[in-house]
């Protein structure tokens, strides 16, 4: 019983205390000042009827969006073609997860130098040298969000190669021998034995990827602070807004839970439209 | 990380169709990842030792003023702190992984070895916080650290507030009691005919027995605290206590711009060697928890 002590005081106090009190929250008003007061619904009403909701809800689903174009499809395409290095392979793993051990801050501030809009910043005096732009970057509304996009998928792509290389050392060998044997060339053997194989990751990575891009915070506040005119303000940043610098935390925490009930519906219904193509 | 075999097989391999797309395929694949790794760190390393106006006027350049200013790191290590802030990371990062070592380690052994009636329970309750986003609860955990229940005490500013709630960490207790179920249960049952306690079991089979699962714990919530920004952001407003990654923004707003990307260098330093150095065990670690969570 001792030993289920720190796990039970840690859990009441940090994870399961919390979550019944987010909900609980969300129907009440409370500032930390004034008495707490039930409101029933009304955060959520106040919630859906702030218009600065749909602009963010719209966004955080364009950088979604974004996100899985750009940065979906690399990292598989990566590890298909790493698991066929011999001996070397562990020189391009170290490259590819090193902006991933790059801290976040670190690589937004230096990237948010890259992106400098005048002719000379970093990516322009690129993209001029084969005669493009410059490009407003993250000062423009209509380029700020993809510009975000860039720099997370460079930040996170590592992690998902890592992932699927795993995955990918788990195909059993015979497999392989057979099709070959069968007289199945290298593009059959990828499509038919690799990448169904993938599959189950690849389904998990997806909606773990979804659920991760539709929590972005730290990016837009420290890129752009949600502008410019709020291309980039994301339902995080909203919530941490309206609870820490405006003080109104039963907003903030019925938005929460309404995004908290987005995600869990989505993988739901993710789960049960995949449930037969995972298995293998 | 490679299979004994993958989809090439090595009589395609000597193929020259085969052989020459695939060899050409690896330079090109290596220049991308050297451009897009390496890259940025090796121009943050040259922008770091360049005067402010080198890098705004031809970030490209190979130091075009002819100057290098090495004393911008030192600069920036006394002037903006660095070396302070880094030392607050620090701390806070061995904290949070000692902390969460004592919450999987003792959940993982009442879970897998102890096995109470109750355990099945406690289990299905740790599992289920795995399907709530962490979003719901961001603003009452915040509430809940700026007043505890019961005790009623304050934990901001205070480096309790950073270290306690990753603890409480599913995946981190469910993957020590996964590992802790593969130590054979003779062990245990040998001890305790040898007259060995629950503590003894614990302490002198159970532990040494899992240092390579308690390692991946290590590594994963350092690395998760080192990157963490909008918690320590929220909890500790006092500058003192801050870590680099919340120091830097601010030290960014302030301070030349030679100075700064001095600042970033040497914070990027220290994640950038420990990852060489722990190499395979991070990367074990993230190939593990991508297991698990499939």
């Amino acid at each position: 019983m001792l030993f289920a002590l720190p796990v039970l005081l840690v859990f009441l106090v940090f994870s399961w205390g919390p979550i019944v009190k987010g909900l609980v929250m969300s129907l009440q008003q409370t500032n930390l000042v004034d008495p707490v007061k039930w409101v029933g619904l009304e955060n959520f009403r106040y919630v859906l009827t702030d218009p600065g909701v749909g602009q963010a809800s719209l966004n955080t689903l364009w950088f979604t969006l974004l996100a899985l174009l750009f940065g979906f499809p690399v990292p598989v395409l990566l590890a298909m073609f790493l698991s066929e290095l011999r001996g070397r392979s562990w020189l391009y793993t170290t490259l590819a997860y090193l902006p991933v051990i790059t801290p976040p801050v670190v690589a937004i501030l230096l990237w948010r130098f890259f992106y400098d809009p005048s002719p000379t910043g970093m990516f322009n005096s690129i993209l001029g040298t084969v005669g493009l732009g410059p490009y407003l970057w993250l000062d423009s509304p209509s380029s700020a969000m993809p510009s975000i996009v860039l720099e997370a998928t460079w930040a996170g792509a590592g992690n998902a190669v890592i992932i699927y290389l795993a995955a990918l050392t788990s195909v059993r060998a015979d497999l392989y021998e057979a099709a070959e044997l069968d007289g199945a060339g290298v593009v059959r053997r990828v499509w038919h034995v690799m990448l169904p194989h993938l599959r189950g990751v690849l389904l998990l990575m997806l909606l773990l990827q979804v659920i991760g891009t539709m929590q972005l915070f730290t990016e837009p506040l420290l890129f752009t602070g949600g502008g410019p005119q709020g291309s980039t303000m994301t339902i995080l940043l909203l919530i941490y807004n309206y609870a820490f610098v405006n003080g109104d935390y039963g907003a903030a925490t019925a938005l929460s839970v309404l995004l908290a009930l987005v995600l869990a519906v989505l993988s739901a219904v993710f789960q049960l439209a995949t449930r037969g193509w995972s298995t293998e | 990380m490679s299979a004994e075999r993958s989809a090439l097989s090595d009589a395609d391999r000597k193929l020259s169709r085969v052989r020459v797309p695939f060899v050409i395929g690896q330079v090109v694949v290596l220049i991308g990842l050297l451009v897009a790794g390496l890259g940025p760190m090796l121009w943050l390393l040259k922008a770091a030792i360049s005067p402010t106006q080198d890098s705004i006027r031809s970030p490209l350049g190979w130091f075009p003023s002819g100057r290098v200013e090495w004393q911008n790191l030192g600069t920036a290590w006394q002037q903006g702190h660095i070396g302070y802030y880094l030392g607050n990371t620090a701390y806070i990062a061995a904290g949070t992984a000692a902390v969460s070592l004592i919450v999987c380690t003792t959940a993982g052994y009442v879970l897998s070895v102890l096995r109470p009636r109750w355990g099945v329970l406690l289990s299905a309750a740790i599992l289920a916080t795995l399907f709530v986003p962490h979003i719901v609860s961001l603003v009452p955990l915040y509430l809940t650290v700026l007043k505890l229940p019961l005790v009623h005490t304050n934990l901001t500013n205070t480096f309790w507030a950073v270290w306690l709630p990753p603890a409480a960490s599913a995946f981190n207790v469910l993957i020590v009691k996964r590992f802790f179920d593969s130590i054979p249960r003779e062990y245990f049952e040998a001890a305790r005919i040898d007259g060995a306690g629950s503590l003894r079991v614990f302490t002198s089979i159970v532990l040494p027995l899992s240092r390579p699962i308690l390692g991946v714990v290590v590594l994963l919530s350092i690395i998760s605290s080192w990157k963490d920004y909008l918690w320590p952001l929220l909890v500790l407003t006092n500058p003192d206590l801050q870590p680099v990654s919340v120091a830097l923004p601010k030290i960014a707003k302030v301070t030349e711009l030679n100075i700064q990307l001095a600042g970033l260098f040497l914070a990027l330093l220290i994640p950038v060697l420990l990852f060489l150095v722990f190499q395979r065990a991070f990367l074990r670690g993230v190939g593990l928890s991508g297991g698990i969570k499939a």
